[in-house]
């Protein structure tokens, strides 16, 4: 899978690359999943977005790239301990794709059946995610702009006469 | 890259038709999958092509970084103000039924705008980033 | 077994993924790294909710004519909020390393700890 490649690979050119690979096919993913509005902003987002930043900053901090040698057994044992807890906690989880599950009770019914009599539109994830729960939705236009401004606080010093563009 | 005339030319017809789909799913996203953020991120990359092809000047003459950090501010308070105008109007905050005569055409109207302030904010600020990105000098 | 296999794995690819996601991030020192993995951290948190919202026999949660049975809506909206918040996160995270790098010419983490320790003696 993508994500080995990535743990075992040296040249971060490479990384970044499959990073965004690993962005499509978990976009694939989610159209398998019936969730065609994440797939589209997950391969928008992960496949471009992330990959076109990766290789900005990578291009201007160069290939400073060395290999210490450090001890991994101990992040090797975190990593199997907890994921042997968390494997063994999945017993608990519904089956996957059951129709009785929690999360389809309670409001999720609600939405569904209300969502072309109390808003008019088809969509129901642009119902919720619009109306529904619009004050998240603002929420995350604040987190947004704010990225925004502490990217412009880091990096926004002029120094210098001008020059060229990216590479 | 800058200079691979093959991906010049192509770009003159990809670009239109890349900013046309962005504006498609934005205002499509109550029918079919889509909406705001789709849209943001697809305009967005539209205009990165353009400047990772055409160079950063003539980037900015098409979108220069000052207005993006604008519009961005805008988009946030184009969500907001519709908050405010539904109180103002007689709801509670960002509830749409009190915009129009009847509940329908007013969430019609408010995910119309918000989605519309959405798009923006989401949109510039990945072309702002990548603008302070592209001219960081060490 | 088989039973058990089809009903959960959903499950586990989820957290195998993550696992891997937070092994980078612990154990790599590179600073590029470390984002990837945490890019892949969030991915696999995303699979695993969208799969927790999906349905047999169901579709997209979009009312159509013919269908009765749709996914789950909720994890998705949460899910879209979270992919547009992981790109900022992503975003901030790449302007650190930048200005990190630029003050100490290294992208590795050990390298700048060793440059940390040898200005403290000072």
């Amino acid at each position: 899978m993508t994500a080995i490649a990535i743990v075992t690979m040296r040249s971060i050119l490479s990384v970044v690359m499959l990073s965004g690979i690993y962005s499509l096919i978990s976009a694939t993913l989610f159209i398998i999943l019936d969730a065609p509005d994440v797939a589209f902003t997950e391969a928008a987002v992960g496949a471009v977005i992330s990959t076109v930043l990766f290789l900005s900053a990578f291009a201007i901090t160069g290939k400073h790239q060395t290999l210490t040698r450090k001890n991994h057994w101990i992040a090797i044992f975190v990593v199997v301990v907890t994921g042997a807890g968390l494997l063994y906690s999945t017993t608990d989880m519904p089956p996957f794709g059951a129709p009785d599950a929690p999360v389809q009770q309670h409001v999720a019914p609600r939405y569904l059946s209300q969502a072309e009599t109390e808003i008019g539109i088809p969509n129901v994830v642009t119902a919720v995610l619009s109306s529904y729960r619009g004050y998240d939705t603002f929420g995350e236009v604040v987190v947004v702009f704010t990225a925004l401004i502490a990217v412009l606080l880091l990096l926004g010093r002029k120094k210098g006469s001008s020059g060229e563009g990216n590479s | 890259m800058r200079r691979n005339p093959i991906l010049r030319e192509i770009s003159h017809f990809l670009l239109p038709a890349i900013m046309l789909f962005a504006l498609y799913v934005q205002f499509h996203g109550e029918y079919s999958p889509g909406g705001g953020f789709q849209a943001g991120v697809i305009f967005a990359s539209a205009i990165i092509l353009f400047a990772i092809l055409h160079g950063d000047k003539k980037a900015e003459n098409v979108l220069s970084l000052g207005l993006a950090k604008v519009l961005a501010a805008i988009g946030v308070l184009l969500y907001g103000g519709v908050g405010i105008a539904s109180m103002l109007l007689g709801g509670n905050f960002l509830d749409y039924d009190a915009l129009a005569e009847d509940p329908i055409t007013g969430q019609l109207w408010g995910i119309l705008l918000i989605e519309a302030g959405v798009g923006i904010t989401v949109a510039t600020v990945i072309i702002a980033i990548f603008y302070t990105f592209s001219k960081y000098k060490d | 077994m088989l039973e058990l296999i089809s009903n959960y794995y959903n499950y586990w690819v989820s957290i195998i993924l993550m696992m891997l996601g937070l092994f980078i991030v612990i154990d790599h020192t590179n600073l590029f790294k470390k984002l990837v993995g945490l890019n892949i951290f969030q991915t696999s948190v995303f699979i695993l909710f969208i799969s927790i919202g999906a349905v047999d026999g169901g579709t997209a949660p979009i009312i159509a004519e013919g269908y009765t049975l749709y996914a789950n809506p909720l994890p998705q909206v949460l899910i879209l909020t979270a992919i547009v918040v992981s790109v900022a996160t992503t975003a901030v995270g790449l302007a650190l390393v930048v200005s990190i790098s630029r003050r100490y010419q290294s992208v590795d983490e050990k390298e700048i700890e060793k440059i940390e320790l040898e200005s403290e003696q000072e």
